[in-house]
């Protein structure tokens, strides 16, 4: 079939199964812009090349599927950069299309030129710079390849602006020819029976669930392990949904604001098997005291991550989808003996988890932020997906709002960046039409793409959003309190612009709530908005996120506060 | 610290070394010199990394960092076995008479260094050998007015038939 490079990357979309695309057009991506145009492809034109990707990563996250943007070349693609990084932090599956200046042109200061690629390197999976129609193809084919594959993650392609011109004879691989990379990874049988052999032997074990566990859809075999063994369970921020949150076992986050039971757990246990992690310093505080009586069996897909951070005794280097079956298998002739096993060890965590619950301090004429999360938790069903942005409220989200289902909380874990929220809740009710889809932000991250209001209204995405209004930087201003003398340097921002009129101006009606009487039918009337629609709440600016445990600290260390002192 | 010799074999693409030369640095490895060359197989390159670590665990990072690149295909530390190494340098000295021409010939006769180049200011030499080697002649040649040294940095072989690819 005769194309041209721009015909080509539309053709490779469609074979890919892409039903829609984020972007900006520009300069470089002129031609791919009118192919799209003629194909009509599926298409949302954000208001800033960042919202674009993370509305991509959003996307991904709730379905499963690989993200795809485009952006044009230089100034377009460098806002993407973020987002980029955020997706690759939390593996996330995403293909980068961006604009390139014409080869001849490459390497000479163009107008609108950036080596993206070289830009991109440390922060991609993997990366290419097509030069050579020839080869676009099968860059296409394996980039949706390495992105979907293994340890997931962004791949950018940046292509030459005379590519998109330039026809040829297209012919799409069917296979992808990596001798460096395979995306399937098995790992060895005798490290699972190992792993079963600790497991029968342990007296006090925990099981940490990561995001591994989401990316990988393995909840299943995961909560039928927990059933069986009535194992305790901690999850880190990325694996929240993983198991539901609401099962008894279940003791919450673990790490910087995990809850206490959690953290002592963790502390205590003899044994923790981790599954789907990499030891984030959030998750491990001081690495060197982390579980420092424990046996760690680590369960993961990428070989770095064993042994990188927290040394594991056994470790089962594999894809989940190899490894948590073979598990659940390696587990069956125990019946329910390890369960009885473990009967003392739950109770001892159970009961920590009863006297110290996550809470918020009680407030008088004031709206606390668990408050919140209980109106919104009971306005809402099962099938609701929690999208947050990044700070204090984004640690409330995943300490008090309760959630049942993988790939429902939607967090920009590892890179922590402020402003993905707005975005990367607009994806995800993109990706998932049928669900309730729920944005918590604070008054901070809201201004950082904020922009994207106007989408939401303009293709009528109906996204709710949720505003902690404190009037602070909370997560800085909190560390200011605690650990800078209360030199809240730059963390008070009192003179925001009105938030519902911001939103209102670009079609998204707002409105406000100050009293905790009027909480409930703020929020009932924010579900009852047809469309996208803004609930600005106010809450006090010296509320603080507890427990904490200090930067570098051990997790027994950690700083109770509110009603769970 | 030691030093450990690795070959990366890796796709013979554009890009590859952006690549390699990323992690090094984005993951903080000690390097002492990397080189790249072509192969017996026209679509893989090698490149041949002396990296300096602290330990086990550090070399353990190094190397899965390194085999994790998608153009990576393999990466063989070959230190595990009997190998050899062998580094070319090539040393500018100025002898402005005919007697230091001749010292210089003499030192560079016993290691076995040829001279490649000879002007009537200046000679030039090549010496092929273990690092130590051209340490040693570096050593003996500072008597004299060294003008500028280029060197290969090390490239290595295990010994015996098996090749990196099928190790």
């Amino acid at each position: 079939m005769n194309m041209t490079g721009a015909q080509a990357v539309l053709e490779c979309l469609k074979r890919e199964g892409v039903d829609v695309v984020f972007g900006y057009p520009g300069g470089a991506v002129l031609t791919l812009y009118d192919e799209l145009y003629k194909a009509q492809f599926p298409h949302i034109l954000t208001g800033h090349e960042q919202g674009a990707v993370h509305a991509a990563d959003g996307y991904a996250r709730v379905t499963g599927r690989t993200g795809v943007c485009f952006a044009t070349s230089g100034p377009g693609v460098c806002n993407m950069v973020t987002g980029i990084a955020t997706a690759n932090m939390d593996s996330i599956p995403l293909v980068i299309i961006s604009g390139q200046v014409a080869t001849p042109l490459i390497g000479r200061d163009s107008f609108q030129e950036a080596d993206i690629s070289g830009i991109t390197t440390p922060i991609t999976k993997h990366n290419y710079l097509v030069k050579d129609v020839k080869e676009l193809p099968r860059v296409l084919k394996e980039a949706f390849y390495i992105a979907s594959t293994g340890r997931p993650g962004p791949v950018l392609v940046d292509i030459a602006k005379d590519v998109f011109d330039t026809s040829f004879e297209f012919e799409y691989p069917k296979d992808v020819h990596l001798r460096g990379y395979s995306g399937h990874q098995e790992g060895c049988q005798g490290d699972v029976v190992r792993a079963v052999k600790a497991l029968a032997k342990a007296k006090r074990p925990v099981l940490l669930t990561g995001g591994g566990v989401i990316l990988s859809e393995m909840a299943e075999p995961l909560r039928t392990v927990v059933q069986q063994l009535g194992i305790p369970v901690v999850t880190t921020l990325m694996g929240k949904g993983s198991i539901p949150d609401d099962w008894d076992c279940h003791l919450g986050m673990v790490g910087m604001h995990g809850s206490y039971a959690a953290n002592m757990a963790v502390t205590q246990c003899d044994l923790l098997l981790a599954v789907g992690v990499r030891f984030d310093d959030r998750v491990t505080g001081d690495a060197a005291n982390f579980a420092p009586q424990a046996t760690i069996v680590h369960f993961d897909i990428d070989k770095v991550e064993i042994n990188k951070i927290v040394h594991a005794d056994i470790s089962v280097n594999a894809d989940l989808r190899w490894s948590l079956p073979r598990l659940c298998e390696g587990l069956k002739p125990y019946g329910q003996s390890l369960y009885e096993r473990y009967e003392g060890w739950r109770h001892v965590v159970l009961s920590m988890k009863k006297a110290h619950p996550f809470a918020t301090r009680h407030l008088e004429g004031t709206i606390s932020p668990q408050a919140i999360f209980n109106a919104v938790q009971a306005a809402t069903d099962e099938d609701t997906i929690i999208v947050t942005d990044v700070g204090q409220h984004q640690m409330w989200s995943a300490q008090f709002f309760n959630l049942n289902k993988p790939r429902h909380f939607v967090t920009s874990g590892g890179l922590g960046t402020m402003g993905y929220g707005l975005p990367a809740a607009m994806g995800a009710k993109i990706g998932c039409p049928g669900s309730t889809v729920v944005l918590f932000t604070g008054d901070g991250s809201i201004m950082m793409n904020c922009q994207e209001f106007a989408t939401l209204h303009k293709y009528g995405i109906d996204v709710k959003v949720v505003v902690l209004h404190n009037n602070v930087l909370g997560m800085v201003n909190q560390w200011q309190r605690m650990f800078y003398s209360g030199h809240c340097s730059q963390s008070v921002i009192a003179d925001n612009p009105d938030l519902t009129a911001l939103s209102s101006a670009m079609g998204v009606p707002g409105s406000g709530v100050r009293s905790p009487e009027k909480l409930d039918d703020a929020v009932s009337r924010l579900f009852h908005t047809e469309g996208p629609a803004l609930l600005d709440v106010f809450i006090p600016p010296d509320e603080n996120v507890y427990p904490m445990v200090p930067g570098g600290k051990r997790l027994d260390q950690m700083v109770l506060g509110g009603e769970a002192q | 610290m030691t030093k450990q010799h690795l070959a990366l074999l890796c796709d013979n693409k554009p890009g590859v070394l952006t690549h390699v030369a990323g992690l090094i640095s984005r993951r903080a490895i000690n390097i002492e010199c990397i080189n790249a060359g072509y192969t017996e197989e026209s679509d893989v390159t090698r490149i041949n990394i002396v990296v300096s670590v602290e330990n086990r665990w550090e070399l353990d990072q190094a190397v899965n960092q390194l085999a994790k690149l998608i153009d990576v295909i393999k990466v063989v530390n070959l230190d595990d076995a009997p190998f050899v190494s062998y580094e070319l340098a090539m040393i500018k000295i100025r002898s402005l008479t005919p007697e230091i021409r001749e010292e210089l010939t003499n030192i560079a006769n016993l290691f076995k260094a040829k001279i490649v180049d000879v002007q009537r200011h200046s000679l030039t030499m090549r010496i092929t050998g273990r690092e130590d080697r051209i340490e040693a002649l570096l050593e003996m040649l500072k008597d004299y007015e060294i003008i500028e040294i280029a060197r290969t940095g090390q490239i290595s072989l295990s010994r015996g038939e098996t090749a990196v690819k099928d190790m």
